[in-house]
């Protein structure tokens, strides 16, 4: 038996159009639908089936970020996890914070927490980083298995199926570890209404870096946020002579 | 109708009420939620038990239907983003 530390994050909706703020300092996160990071509900997905088989104790549901971070630990508690931890880093922190920063926090709570095992998502949809898993597991000096496809529990540890490029890749690793959801690991359960009434609930804990020890001043400057440009318009062509014309003028051929 | 069965005929309306709430397309949201009323409206006047239970048997695999759509957009979504 024992205890998972699952990272969610809040990310602006996977269905919202992003845009860039006209100064380009960032992107329009005001009156934009937030929900959880998908990656990370796969993740939450993964230890709440490993408490239906048993294997699991108790779930974690951490998120660092500003206060509105609770919504998604309100998101996790409801699929299924057992109390949430929310580390509060704001404002300006929180624009700069970095997986580095991320991971420290996760691997002093896992510590705290005395868990077995960190499940989070490969990456998050907003900035994708696809750092924190290994960065923990580096923190920790735990092993890692990372683009998870397929966990299983064994006597000595973990049997896991990884995706790597052109096919999966089967490891063993030890407990603890840190794990990272891939798209294909499960689907993740929609949290029902009286879920989501008891969800409000479960304890939640709210603690700062500082707390934990980490330190989070940005040590990077975001100098400018570009959309990227925009699709060229084509033309259409009479015949196949000047089609082979155009190409060769364009140096292609 | 029994109190039994009547708290299971309102936990579903809420249920796909709330369903709706995410339902794509243009006005998607307040055309489901007004579909799902009508649908319950059709049928208030149902008092055979064994029929009432048969329409909420109905209305969860309606419900159940929506969440496997909603799972699927955002799979296909994520997949086109990151693995084609």
């Amino acid at each position: 038996m024992s205890r998972v530390l699952v990272g969610v994050k809040r990310v602006v909706d996977y269905a919202v159009k992003v845009r860039v703020k006209p100064d380009k300092t960032g992107v329009v996160t005001e009156g934009v639908k937030h929900s959880m990071n998908p990656f990370d509900e796969i993740a939450v997905e993964e230890a709440i089936k490993l408490k239906e088989k048993k294997i699991a104790s108790e779930i974690i549901a951490v998120s660092v970020g500003p206060t509105q971070s609770q919504e998604v630990i309100r998101t996790a508690l409801a699929m299924g996890a057992d109390r949430g931890v929310h580390v509060e880093v704001s404002g300006k922190d929180y624009d700069l914070l970095q997986p580095i920063h991320v991971s420290k926090i996760l691997a002093k709570l896992a510590l705290d927490e005395k868990a077995d095992l960190i499940i989070v998502g490969k990456q998050a949809i907003d900035d994708d980083s696809n750092q924190t898993a290994q960065m923990t597991a580096a923190v920790l000096d735990w092993p890692q298995g990372t683009f998870c496809n397929k966990v299983e529990k064994t006597d000595a540890g973990l049997n896991i199926t990884r995706e790597i490029d052109g096919g999966l890749e089967t490891i063993k690793t030890k407990i603890p570890a840190v794990l990272s959801a891939d798209l294909r690991l499960n689907t993740p359960r929609y949290a029902t209404l009286p879920n989501i009434m008891k969800a409000k609930k479960k304890p939640l804990k709210k603690v700062t870096p500082k707390d934990l020890g980490v330190d989070t001043t940005p040590r990077i400057e975001v100098v400018s946020v570009e959309e990227p440009p925009v699709r060229q318009a084509g033309a259409l062509v009479p015949d196949v002579d000047a089609l082979v014309g155009k190409l060769k003028e364009g140096g292609h051929i | 109708m029994s109190a039994e069965i009547r708290s299971k005929v309102i936990g579903l309306y809420k249920h796909l009420q709330y369903l709706g709430r995410e339902y794509p397309g243009p006005n998607g949201p307040q055309k489901f939620r007004q579909q799902i009323r009508d649908a319950f409206l059709k049928h208030k006047d149902e008092t055979d038990p064994k029929k009432i239970m048969a329409l909420v048997a109905h209305g969860r695999y309606v419900a159940k239907e929506v969440e496997a759509l909603y799972s699927l957009k955002k799979y296909r979504a994520l997949k086109q983003r990151y693995y084609d």
